[in-house]
């Protein structure tokens, strides 16, 4: 196992007479990461959760686990294309360690905290503790690889009532130059009662690099705490990319997340939410577009554990070239959870003969006052509409784009940051059109 | 202008069009009648290009190959129908759409392209000749728009991209008399001398508002019998049984002698 041999690799570098820097609790929680993919292995066919994902390709690569001294040329224009500076404060990550001259740690309310993963665990702080030594560590072989690799990545504390106007950046870029790395931010977002906040994450790196992010996200919900989150996932098409969000829920929070998942050669995005208090609210958005042989897979478990809790789901596929799309999406609602509303629609567009789209959603239900629905949808170009536009004029090829533009606009429209939106709009429908006119539907 | 000459079509080895033969003029306005089935919607989707039928014969357009184009260089040489039935695009902006449409087509001209601006005090301007207001404009094509309002739509994309031969497909199916009124005021509002236009229509209630210079009649994939207005009326009298009966005995049909 590649993986582990660089795991097993930084470990080493890492024991206490070597390295200081983890802290006694956070080294047994990595051994027992390790221990654990170990015992467990890899996710294969037969794992429910990733059955139409070949992790073969990502396996077969001898990856060397990212340092801090692995980056270095990475500019400010860079992270300036890859993420567009929402001018609030911004953390920015190059092979998941933190750049703090790319970075602004600036305009939070008092009391409220904006770092590293690295600041806090060299303070001595054991407030990650819980984070590393629960899920998601236990729950799959990269989670674990996660825990074991992790060094760095945001932290975010808001205080009870904080309330942050500008949205809170994280830029994840990646310099492989040369040398396959595998990347490992971890993020802790803790969000006091009453707080709100928006997130957003980009991921991005360099066209023709080799590299693995593998990355976890962790969100914490106290009561009536509102999130807004964002995913953008533009990695290059030569890497790979895998990430865990990890959402819990207190009473009446509301969490809502919008993935937009353009890049990778293999990408999953997944998302855990655990709806652990009464009247809690997730909405889970994404737009996926596998071309090429890329593969786009997005895994969703939603559990519902309290009464009255909401769950949304949306989410759209264009699947072109060769490209692979995987829905995999599981509503699990709990004995004694009544009251749960939960709705989830998966729609999918093909394009090409060769393309493929997996869709699976799943209820799993042990209580009787609920309200679910799901549906999935897959089709093809409607032919009707492509000739009334060409019997306007616009070129079938224009049209097309139009069409699937049309088809994936309702998600772009759903970025309620506007500067983030015009960044996306063309990068959405950039891949279907022929012009680089801005399209404003 | 517009020259079809012994056009046949067929759709899964079914022949719908028969030898259809018919020649119009600059400026004229023509309708074609018959029964349903007769092929007049074949004819149209025909000459705009629509997909999957087996065509021969020769339809010549200003002097060029019409059948050779594509639909959007149909198009940008100036031919538009008006669907029988428009689709629904949801997600495209009405606005967007026909923007887009004529900007297509003054790109394919070789025009400069209008800008958001110039392009909304035009459709405004046009937008009063099918009485539509704006909030048609904002919504998505067609999109949980009523038959007639539908059919309105296409008539001010006519308006917009004045085309030089207009295909209207029973443009007045489905419309109350209201509406009828309203589509057939935007019609006529737009016949000029550089226009011509073919009307399709099962009922003669149309050619009351849009009056013909000629009305022909098609029956099982041909043209039996070309005629001034007063043919649509007799039409409605009589029937489509009783031009296939007096046509019966025809040594070959009417239209364009062969």
């Amino acid at each position: 196992m590649t993986l582990t041999r660089a795991a097993g690799g930084v470990l080493a570098g890492r024991e206490p007479h070597r390295d200081d820097r983890d802290p006694a609790w956070l080294h047994e929680a990595r051994l027992a990461a390790l221990k654990w993919v170990g015992v467990h292995g890899f996710p294969t066919h037969k794992d429910e959760d990733w059955k139409y994902t070949a992790l073969a390709p990502i396996l077969a690569v001898p990856f060397e686990a990212a340092t801090v001294t692995s980056s270095n040329w990475v500019t400010a224009e860079m992270i300036d294309a890859a993420a567009v500076d929402l001018g609030g404060p911004r953390l920015v990550f190059v092979n998941g360690h933190f750049a703090p001259e790319l970075s602004r740690l600036t305009g939070l309310p008092a009391g409220s905290v904006v770092t590293t993963l690295a600041a806090v665990l060299a303070s001595g702080s054991d407030r990650l503790e819980p984070f590393f030594s629960h899920t998601p560590g236990e729950h799959h072989a990269f989670a674990a690889f996660n825990d074991a690799l992790a060094e760095d990545g945001a932290f975010i504390h808001l205080t009870s009532g904080a309330i942050l106007d500008e949205p809170i950046q994280f830029v994840f870029f990646s310099n492989a130059d040369g040398v396959p790395l595998i990347s490992s931010p971890r993020s802790v977002i803790i969000a006091d009662s009453g707080s709100r906040a928006t997130i957003v994450e980009t991921y991005a790196g360099i066209d023709g690099d080799v590299y693995l992010t593998n990355a976890v996200t962790e969100f914490v919900l106290a009561d009536d705490a509102q999130i807004e989150h964002y995913k953008i996932q533009l990695e290059p098409v030569t890497a790979f990319h895998l990430a865990l969000l990890d959402v819990r829920q207190g009473r009446n929070s509301r969490f809502t997340s919008r993935s937009v998942m353009l890049g990778a050669s293999i990408a999953r995005h997944e998302v855990r939410v655990l709806l652990d208090g009464v009247g809690a609210e997730v909405s889970l958005d994404g737009v996926y577009l596998p071309q090429g042989d890329q593969l786009h897979d997005n895994t969703i478990f939603i559990d519902h554990a309290a009464t009255n809790c909401t769950s949304h789901q949306l989410y759209k596929g264009v699947l072109d070239g060769r490209g692979h799309g995987v829905f995999n999406g599981h509503i699990m609602v709990r004995h004694g959870a009544d009251g749960t509303d939960a709705n989830q629609k998966n729609k999918n567009l093909i394009l090409s003969d060769h393309a493929e789209v997996d869709t699976r959603p799943r209820l799993e239900i042990y209580t009787d006052d609920v309200k679910c629905t799901h549906g999935a949808a897959v089709g093809q170009m409607d032919e009707e509409a492509l000739l009334y536009l060409q019997a306007r004029g616009i070129p079938a090829e224009a049209a097309r784009g139009l069409l699937i533009y049309a088809f994936v606009h309702e998600m772009v429209d759903r970025i309620a940051i506007e500067q983030l939106r015009t960044q996306l709009e063309p990068l959405v429908a950039g891949r279907f059109r022929n012009d680089d006119r801005p399209v404003e539907l | 202008m517009l020259k079809i000459k012994e056009l046949h079509a067929s759709i899964e080895d079914k022949e719908i069009l028969r030898g259809v033969n018919l020649e119009l003029n600059a400026g004229e306005v023509h309708a074609i009648m018959g029964p349903n089935g007769s092929g007049k919607s074949t004819l149209a989707s025909v000459l705009i290009g629509r997909d999957g039928y087996q065509v021969s014969g020769s339809v010549s357009y200003e002097g060029q190959d019409l059948l050779a184009l594509s639909p959007e260089e149909r198009a940008a040489a100036g031919v538009f129908l008006a669907f029988q039935h428009p689709v629904e695009i949801p997600g495209v902006g009405n606005m967007y759409f026909m923007r887009t449409a004529l900007n297509s087509l003054r790109r394919q001209r070789g025009q400069e392209e209008l800008d958001p601006v110039d392009f909304l005090a035009l459709a405004q301007e046009r937008m009063k000749l099918v009485e539509m207001d704006q909030s048609f404009m904002n919504r998505s094509v067609n999109e949980g728009f009523s038959g007639g309002e539908k059919k309105r739509n296409e008539i001010l994309q006519m308006a917009i991209l004045e085309p030089k031969l207009a295909i209207l497909d029973e443009t007045d199916s489905g419309l109350d008399i209201d509406a009828l009124r309203i589509v057939a005021n935007g019609v006529n509002a737009l016949r000029s001398a550089g226009r011509s236009m073919l009307v399709i229509t099962h009922h003669q209630r149309l050619l009351d508002y849009i009056v013909p210079d000629r009305v022909h009649v098609m029956t099982a994939g041909q043209i039996v019998r070309s005629g001034d207005k007063d043919l649509a009326v007799e039409l409605e009298a009589n029937g489509y049984t009783s031009v296939q009966q007096a046509n019966a005995g025809r040594l070959a049909p009417v239209g364009v002698a062969r």
